[in-house]
């Protein structure tokens, strides 16, 4: 690796930069060191959930597994379609997919909406509606959660999912990148030239902007998907058949010697997903991050 | 409408006459009736955000001079709640050290991490970069993945580290790692460095690779010697944007991860060792029902973490000169 690393270097520029032999051998060391820290527990729980019940409790424990075996995940779909949870297994996946799906679809729309008004129209008001979003990047929503509880007693919501489902779609962090990205890469012009044309607003916004926007698109989708994926218990929730796939999952977790094969059997169908996501949108996502940066 | 715009552009000059002759009210209220179409499309985002974000802010501020607990009306007892916590209540100044030992590490750790290893894989081939971007990002978003560092280093010989350390005989009972009020901390904490490498991470190496390459080039010229100051003169300045938004991530996640050491260390934690700011707030709000008592935590926490980020965001202003 470190080779083709220096062969591309010397290739690509014309003018030789100041790196020295020293500083490339730093930085791949620490890279590795760090490398190693990050990737082994990933590693240790896939390797966990593939090991038979007797190697699980080796002596001493192995960061590698002898022979593999897929009961860790028979088990797992055994204790799913076990009567002990009270409601069929398929509704925590049902609640899940629900959550995820109408939330990102949601914030989605409304987002794009929002995004495509403080980006590219005037209005009094609009300095400071996206200085108040910017504001509230700064503060963790848990800080929140007490107050949003009485105003969701207020609307009636408690122990229903639109608790989670309507505040997702007013979330910042999909709304901030998308309109970010359309300040650098949606030109005026091209807007001005169609509402000269006689586009309605909704029209330029939906045939013109939105277009040039998909890496965006899918950036807020991921985002949004992998945080409402992972929802798990609530202070809104109690009614058991309204709980999630990752509260489930955690129920499992927490059965203890028992169930550690199928907890981690869990746990990685749990990560798979997020991670499968995204591995296929990480050059959108990228694409969408190289104008996330905040102008003073 | 399709007319309008039109008209509108017409009327450019007519308009800025026409501005002078009128108070910034009356002018105002002109904009705001020919930008009706904006607020239309803003509205449904910007009142969900407002009901759920912003207006929680304003009740937790005003229920926080109250006694409420949910039940009967809140009655106004003045700064009462705010003299209780700072002059009696040892548990929340203890987890305001514990928050504020946990966000001081975690915060700028995570990010000089982020930071720093978006720079060094910035010169690398891109499938090799996407790869270790994934390596780095995925415990990020592998929700409740760092689960199995409750089995390694779990309190009986199974556990990886006991088990590895029993075998070498370099102790002879296991250590109660996650029991023990001196392993609690560190250990959340390393735990909280792991997944920490989030958007602000992607941030960074997306800003990298937007830095003009010309710029080195002419730096190297100009007497760039080595990579240090080529970061400190040409890059750093370059990417004070990502700098920013990464801050302000780095910080909300440095107040935000009171789950992990509920998951790991058990809720709450042995002596209260891990006992953050969140956990009070949870502890008075959810089980205790002194609502009035949390929402002055939350109003603390509040001022706290928007506080941080406005301190960090004047020294960020500061780099590259």
């Amino acid at each position: 690796m470190a080779q083709k690393y220096k062969k591309l270097r010397v290739r690509k520029h014309t003018v030789v930069l100041n790196r020295s032999a020293g500083g490339d051998a730093g930085i791949f060391f620490f890279l590795t060191i760090m490398g190693i820290f990050m990737f082994i527990p990933m590693y240790y729980t896939v390797i966990q959930s593939l090991k038979p019940l007797d190697e699980l409790w080796a002596f001493p424990p192995r960061l590698y597994v002898v022979n593999p075996t897929l009961k860790n995940f028979k088990d797992l779909f055994r204790l799913m379609n076990s009567s002990s949870w009270g409601v069929p297994f398929s509704r925590y996946i049902f609640n899940t997919v629900v959550i995820s799906v109408s939330g990102t679809f949601g914030n989605l729309v409304l987002s794009s909406l929002a995004a495509y008004v403080l980006s590219k129209m005037k209005f009094p008001g609009k300095g400071w509606m996206f200085q108040l979003i910017v504001l509230s990047l700064m503060f963790n929503a848990v800080a929140a959660s007490i107050a949003n509880f009485i105003i969701m007693s207020f609307l009636g919501w408690v122990d229903t999912l639109w608790a989670i489902i309507i505040p997702a779609w007013g979330s910042t962090l999909g709304l901030y990148l998308m309109k970010q990205f359309m300040d650098s890469s949606v030109s005026d012009a091209v807007l001005e030239s169609a509402r000269l044309d006689g586009a309605s607003e909704l029209r330029t916004f939906w045939s013109i902007a939105m277009p040039m926007v998909k890496p965006a698109w899918l950036t807020l989708i991921v985002y949004s998907f992998q945080g409402l994926w992972n929802t798990g218990s609530t202070i809104y929730i109690y009614s058991e058949e309204l709980k999630t796939f990752s509260y489930a999952i955690g129920q499992i977790l927490s059965g203890g010697i028992v169930r550690a094969g199928a907890g981690a059997a869990s746990t990685v169908v749990m990560m798979l997903v997020p991670i499968i996501v995204f591995v296929v949108s990480q050059s959108n996502i990228l694409e969408t991050m190289a104008s996330s940066g905040m102008k003073d | 409408m399709s007319n309008k715009v039109a008209d509108a552009a017409q009327a450019a000059p007519k308009r800025a006459v026409a501005r002078k002759d009128m108070s910034k009210l009356q002018w105002t209220l002109k904009e705001m009736k020919n930008n009706w179409v904006a607020y239309i499309m803003l509205a449904p985002y910007y009142l969900i955000f407002l009901t759920f974000t912003i207006i929680p802010v304003f009740v937790s501020f005003f229920l926080s001079f109250t006694s409420f607990n949910m039940i009967e009306a809140p009655v106004f007892i003045g700064m009462d709640n705010y003299a209780r916590l700072f002059l009696d209540d040892d548990i929340f100044i203890l987890a305001c050290q514990n928050t504020l030992i946990f966000a001081a590490v975690t915060g700028p750790v995570s990010y000089l991490l982020s930071f720093t290893i978006a720079w060094f894989i910035n010169e690398l081939p891109p499938k090799l970069r996407a790869f270790i971007t994934l390596i780095f990002y995925a415990p990020n978003i592998s929700g409740s993945a760092y689960m199995i560092f409750q089995v390694a280093f779990s309190s009986d010989s199974y556990g990886l580290v006991n088990g590895w350390l029993l075998d070498l005989e370099m102790i002879d009972t296991p250590i109660l790692f996650f029991q023990n009020a001196s392993y609690v901390m560190p250990l959340c904490i390393v735990v909280a460095l792991w997944t920490s490498l989030g958007a602000g991470f992607l941030s960074f190496i997306a800003g990298f690779q937007t830095v003009d390459r010309s710029m080195y080039e002419a730096g190297a010229v100009d007497g760039v010697k080595n990579r240090w100051q080529e970061l400190w003169y040409i890059t750093l300045p370059a990417m004070r944007p990502q700098l920013m938004f990464g801050a302000i991530l780095a910080i909300t996640g440095a107040f935000g991860f009171g789950g992990i050491v509920d998951a790991l260390a058990g809720n709450p934690s042995v002596d209260y060792c891990a006992w953050t700011i969140m956990h009070h707030l949870n502890d008075y709000g959810g089980a205790r029902f002194e609502t009035g008592y949390a929402s002055a935590i939350a109003t603390i926490l509040f001022i706290i973490m928007i506080g941080s980020n406005k301190i960090v965001n004047i020294l960020l202003k500061k780099v590259g000169q």
